[in-house]
């Protein structure tokens, strides 16, 4: 038992088999989080840090609740208010972590493949938090996790996703891992925010939210990063509202029995509806819980790989 | 002072013997007049090499290269002539620049040294530089060479400004307002979330070139091509008479933008590394003739440059110690080109195309030559590049063309420590 890696880099590194302990793992884990006495000893006498570059709220306290309900110590820091806002390297800092003895950290960044180019370098092991628009692979996790406890299988789900896939981490982590269990993902999202060659990560484009969102098993909305409009993606939020949002019509093209997903945080009335955002089809508030079901379960699968050695 | 280099074979003919006498290549004399003789081992002599397109970072950026530790790498990889680009601190768009490297070069000793001056005023865009002063202070082209010129109003008036004074315009293609990513855009960059830079990008601003270069009469010679639709256009202006011409470098005909997956920062350059149909377009285009020069883009950069995120990494690779073995065991070995035709891209057309009169080994031409180990392979290390910049994606290659000796004007100016 345990992950093969001393890292969580992405969900391309994991196989199909580890991703299926993690989900099993993580639903064990979450009666942890549901009962009176929210303590276990998985993570007694380890240390786990998280390194923040880029501002967070669920990610971070959910890494943070996690590790506590195991029973680590555990610290924070981020990019301001540390040696990183006196231009310390991103080397530097994560080798004054490692040898301060830290068994994992867990790394934000907002460049794509930061955790990549520290974890060869240092002892502990890197959770990828999210790295700029490549993977953020335990929010993937978690959508999965929030999946399979309504799935006995992925094979043959269709899974539809719309909104900035170009920007989007969440997206390319969910690809690819639900690509590994045999489910089928939809994409949609304007054109000026579908990058190139996205098709051949095992993705259909669909050709609107309709087609896309058509017979699915989980519709998942993205968050439409607003700052984008300056870079003129799309003209106005109205006009997204009306044309790329995941409104109760397109809903109902789903599967009858279908729910709505979103990694949060929302902008209620762009990308969902409050309408939608509150339905009886919507599963975003437990997503949350789940994260923390997740977290607990990779940060344990890794230190139990070090057993193992 | 007399040579003889012996037992060599030259590239081009059944010549085993090269005589040398006061720096020029002289007819046969007898042995015990020589001063020194060579023993070449059977390995084979080329004119010495010449590279259009190359940085030495100094003035200013000595913590890279400097001129004397680039020219020293460049005649370990068997050049006795190298051409610098212009970004430099300060830019070098003036003569007293130009005097600058010149001095530094001639201190060295290593190699000739052609600079190359800014085509604008601090390669910003908006004042053409003294093209005419610096031609007097010794420069062979201009160039905004790292940042394209970007309107095609200034590119026309650098065309024709340049073109009074016979000097020949280079440029890096590249439509800045498509996006400044740090590899290319396709699958590979959407797959791991980096900002790609499109062909398309590079294709647009090469045929704006082309069109200028078409409708003013005037030749306009193309960096580092690196894209199918590039070779394309090239090769159908080059048909209809247009007087453009091209470079690419050894890392567009060797690698793919695959090789970023793990975001080594040594696979990150400008133009970035495409996709297998480019790298195979680019091989045609060098077949076929499109593209007349193979160059380095020789781009030294401090670890600490390189050592960080790939989308804060400096763009850029050194080159010029693999450079030759690269080509050989690529394209000669692999029966793609003959080596004489190695010996156009690599000496004749660049030395035509900027006018610098070199590649000849007649009787009486300066004697610059190197001999290449054609037959054994080595491994290439970065460890043991003379040039200052460990930035090279190559370390731990299997390669054929090591560089034995490297002569310049006469004088020894690599010999490899057996």
């Amino acid at each position: 038992m345990g992950l093969k890696s001393k890292d969580l880099l992405g969900m391309k590194q994991l196989t199909p088999e580890e991703i299926m302990e993690i989900l099993d793992t993580a639903k064990t884990m979450k009666l942890v989080i549901s009962s009176a006495n929210k303590k276990t000893s998985h993570l007694q006498g380890k240390s786990v840090v998280t390194l923040f570059y880029e501002n967070s709220t669920r990610t971070r306290l959910s890494f943070e609740l996690a590790s506590k309900y195991m029973g680590s110590a555990s610290a924070n820091i981020s990019a301001t208010g540390s040696s990183v806002a006196k231009g310390e390297s991103l080397l530097d800092t994560a080798r004054t972590i490692d040898m301060m003895g830290t068994d994992i950290i867990i790394m934000r960044h907002p460049q794509s493949g930061a955790p990549h180019s520290i974890a060869n370098k240092i002892k502990a092991s890197v959770v990828n938090a999210g790295d700029g628009m490549n993977e953020h692979p335990t929010q993937a996790l978690l959508d999965m996790l929030t999946m399979y406890e309504r799935f006995d299988t992925f094979e043959g789900k269709n899974i539809a996703i719309c909104g900035d896939v170009y920007h989007s981490r969440v997206v390319r982590s969910n690809a690819i891992g639900l690509a590994k269990l045999g489910a089928k993902v939809s994409v949609y999202g304007p054109r000026t925010m579908m990058p190139i060659g996205i098709e051949k990560m095992g993705v259909r484009v669909a050709s609107s939210v309709a087609d896309c969102v058509k017979d699915a098993d989980a519709v998942m909305g993205l968050r439409v990063q607003l700052e984008r409009q300056k870079s003129s993606l799309f003209p106005s939020v109205a006009e997204y509202a009306k044309f790329y949002a995941i409104t109760p019509e397109m809903l109902k093209l789903a599967k009858p029995d279908a729910f709505l997903m979103h990694p949060g945080p929302c902008n209620h009335g762009v990308e969902l509806p409050t309408a939608v955002y509150d339905c009886d089809q919507s599963v975003i508030n437990e997503q949350v819980t789940n994260g923390v079901a997740v977290r607990m379960a990779v940060l344990y699968l890794l230190m139990a790989r070090r057993n193992n050695l | 002072m007399k040579t003889i280099i012996k037992n060599c074979k030259l590239f081009d003919s059944d010549k085993t013997e090269v005589y040398i006498a006061d720096g020029k290549f002289a007819e046969a004399f007898p042995e015990n007049e020589a001063d020194e003789v060579i023993d070449a081992k059977g390995n084979t002599v080329f004119p010495g090499l010449v590279d259009m397109h190359v940085h030495l970072r100094e003035p200013g950026y000595e913590y890279r290269e400097t001129i004397a530790t680039g020219t020293a790498a460049a005649a370990r990889g068997g050049f006795t002539a190298v051409c610098c680009m212009p970004n430099t601190l300060p830019v070098c768009d003036n003569a007293a620049v130009v005097s600058g490297i010149l001095k530094k070069a001639a201190e060295a000793g290593n190699c000739r040294v052609y600079p190359i001056g800014a085509a604008t005023k601090e390669i910003e865009d908006t004042e053409l530089a003294e093209i005419g002063l610096m031609k007097e202070a010794g420069i062979v082209a201009v160039s905004d060479d790292g940042k394209p010129i970007p309107t095609a109003g200034m590119m026309r008036k650098v065309l024709e400004y340049a073109s009074d004074f016979d000097i020949p315009v280079l440029n890096h293609c590249e439509e800045k307002s498509m996006g400044t990513g740090a590899m290319n855009e396709g699958e590979v960059s959407t797959s791991i979330g980096i900002r790609g830079c499109s062909t398309a990008a590079e294709d647009i601003m090469i045929s704006r070139d082309i069109i200028l270069a078409e409708y003013l009469d005037v030749p306009v010679h193309i960096c580092h091509v690196s894209t199918k639709g590039g070779v394309r256009m090239i090769r159908d202006a080059k048909a209809r008479g247009v007087k453009v011409t091209a470079e690419t470098c050894p890392h567009y005909f060797t690698l793919t933008d695959k090789s970023c997956e793990t975001y080594d920062t040594n696979f990150k350059m400008h133009p970035p590394l495409r996709t297998e149909e480019h790298r195979l377009a680019i091989i045609e285009g060098i077949k076929d003739g499109t593209i007349d020069c193979i160059v380095t883009d020789h781009a030294p950069h401090h670890q600490d440059e390189k050592e960080v995120e790939f989308s804060h990494a400096n763009n850029g690779i050194v080159g010029l110690e693999s450079s030759f073995a690269l080509s050989y065991t690529y394209l000669v070995k692999t029966g793609v080109i003959s080596i004489e035709k190695l010996m156009d891209l690599m000496c004749y057309n660049p030395s035509k195309i900027l006018k610098l009169g070199r590649g000849g080994m007649a009787v009486g031409d300066d004697a610059d030559l190197t001999i290449m180990d054609l037959d054994h392979e080595f491994t290439f290390e970065k460890d043991k590049m003379l040039t200052k910049g460990r930035n090279t994606p190559f370390d731990g290659w299997k390669l054929y063309g090591e560089t034995q000796l490297t002569i310049m004007g006469g004088k020894k100016t690599y010999e490899k420590l057996c």
